[in-house]
């Protein structure tokens, strides 16, 4: 796969369109599988990683499912293609970073990622844009099924699928959205918002799987219990959750709207002159200006730019993006010039004003 | 008899905490372990916690040391990990582990589950053979071992039994 064909693109998960695609960036689904005979991947030698990928890559390529997947060998890849891959959302960031035989195959739309020899032997993803949780199970449960025709996947009739970690057993499946919450934030509530859905079992991580403070206000919701539920019960513990907090966030909008406008307006006015004018900017400072500004755009505070627009931005602006765009390596300091030079051409263009171009 | 570090009762708690990868022993009587696993949680409202460090937690609460140091010595017949190894991965060894832990991770996987039972989809192929594909992940492993250490007899034997139930791959 020629994964510069991809740069210049924002992928499924950041197209910005979908149901509630203001607040609810992607949904995702994954299920983790294992082949039967041979042992889980920490306990794999070379040659067995060997057989696994070479297995499982060839019954991936077989299914119908997958006429547009592409094989990309990550053991081969340099480590600003994997790293591109993570930003991508395509591959995790333990695939990039782990060693020996592995790989992902990739469907063209980047709706289908399957990676192989991760924690398990098989790690399948589907993700849409937006809300969009019951096409993503269906999807993904179809291709699994093509596959357990093909190959034998480790399966205990008490215990359901076996995963080398005992918190994915049962079903396998990881039931995720992806929320972009910048008013809860910025009024405080979030803390608040996560301990109650911890209550109810439900994990919530940053972007990239960080910790607490997410990236761009960006937070994923999935559920954290994997065995003694269906799957469709599991899509529906986390979908009956989104829209709950999409109102909360509209709510907090609102009240942002109402109580500190001029703050607010000053807030999003700032930061999109800092996004218009900025000379070097790190990624994360990015992240946060794009933020505000995207919640600004939502709001009607700002009238010249897209959604799409402002998406394709976060991910471009990822260090392994920007260098691709750029077709070289660069360090910190000249990707923060770059990253300022990127943003500013793309954010002033609307205008006709040309000075981002120098 | 071991004391507890924080008073002066018997320490009926053996905690390994695992931070960095480095194992830390704690030894606590049954009041202020309780205290420490509840504080230990509340601080961290557990956006991720280290899975290892749960499963040390688990498994530590409720054995005495002696019941513990045997446990850890257990190993699977079929890929050779010990539950010590588990414990310390958080990663088991092969789908047989399962079975021959069973009585093990039942606890563990009610505290990370709330239940023991799966009711999702079904495997449309098993148990079509599953005893079979257990024994080539032993088979495998007893003929690498073989040839580590040029038992090439053995080796060879042991590839005639692997390619016997090695089914050729099917194609559908």
């Amino acid at each position: 796969m020629d994964l510069n064909q991809l740069v210049t693109t924002s992928g499924e998960w950041l197209r910005g369109s979908g149901p509630e695609s203001d607040i609810v960036i992607s949904s995702r689904v994954r299920l983790a599988r294992n082949l039967a005979e041979f042992p889980f991947i920490g306990r794999a030698g070379q040659q067995d990683r060997t057989e696994i990928e070479s297995i499982l890559r060839d019954s991936i390529m077989q299914i119908q499912e997958s006429g547009d997947l592409e094989y990309v060998n990550v053991n081969e890849l340099k480590g600003i293609d994997r790293q591109f891959l993570v930003e991508r959302q395509l591959i995790s960031r333990e695939h990039a970073e782990s060693e020996g035989a592995r790989g992902v195959a990739i469907a063209r739309n980047e709706q289908i990622s399957l990676m192989i020899n991760e924690e398990d032997h098989l790690r399948i993803q589907v993700m849409h844009s937006g809300l969009d949780l019951i096409s993503a199970w269906e999807q993904i449960d179809r291709i699994d099924s093509l596959l357990s025709d093909i190959v034998n996947f480790a399966y205990h009739p008490k215990f359901g699928f076996l995963t080398a970690c005992p918190t994915n057993v049962g079903t396998g499946v990881r039931v995720s959205v992806m929320l972009h919450l910048p008013a809860l934030v910025i009024t405080r509530q979030i803390d608040k918002v996560f301990r109650s859905l911890q209550k109810i079992s439900l994990a919530v991580r940053g972007l990239y799987g960080e910790g607490s403070q997410a990236m761009g206000d960006f937070y994923q919701i999935s559920n954290q219990i994997t065995l003694g539920k269906t799957e469709i019960d599991l899509v529906k513990q986390v979908g009956d959750i989104v829209p709950v907090l999409i109102d909360y966030e509209r709510r907090a909008r609102d009240f942002l709207v109402r109580e500190s406008h001029e703050n607010l307006h000053d807030k999003v006015a700032r930061a999109y002159g800092i996004l218009r004018t900025a000379q070097t900017i790190s990624s994360e400072e990015t992240m946060h200006l794009l933020s505000s500004v995207r919640m600004g755009v939502n709001l009607g505070l700002i009238d010249d730019l897209q959604i799409p627009l402002l998406n394709e931005l976060f991910i471009h602006t990822q260090p392994a993006h920007l260098q691709k765009l750029r077709g070289i390596e660069l360090d910190t300091a000249d990707r923060n010039i770059e990253r300022a030079r990127y943003l500013r051409r793309h954010l002033n263009k609307n205008n006709g004003d040309e000075s981002g171009k120098n | 008899m071991m004391k507890c570090q924080k008073c002066n009762k018997t320490a009926t708690f053996h905690i390994t905490e695992l931070t960095k990868g480095k194992p830390e022993e704690l030894h606590l009587c049954e009041d202020h372990a309780r205290q420490y696993l509840t504080t230990q949680s509340d601080e961290e409202p557990a956006v991720t916690p280290s899975l290892a460090g749960v499963l040390a937690h688990q498994l530590a609460v409720g054995q005495t040391a002696e019941e513990l140091a045997r446990l850890d010595q257990r190993s699977c017949p079929v890929c050779g990990i010990t539950f010590y190894e588990f414990r310390n991965q958080g990663r088991l060894g092969c789908p047989y582990d399962y079975v021959c832990f069973m009585a093990e991770l039942e606890p563990l996987i009610v505290n990370i589950h709330g239940e023991t039972d799966h009711v999702g989809k079904i495997s449309a192929r098993y148990p079509e053979g599953t005893e079979h594909r257990t024994q080539l992940v032993r088979l495998r492993r007893e003929m690498k071992e073989a040839i580590d250490e040029e038992d090439y007899e053995l080796a060879s034997k042991l590839r005639d039994e692997i390619r016997k139930i090695e089914e050729p791959p099917k194609k559908k």
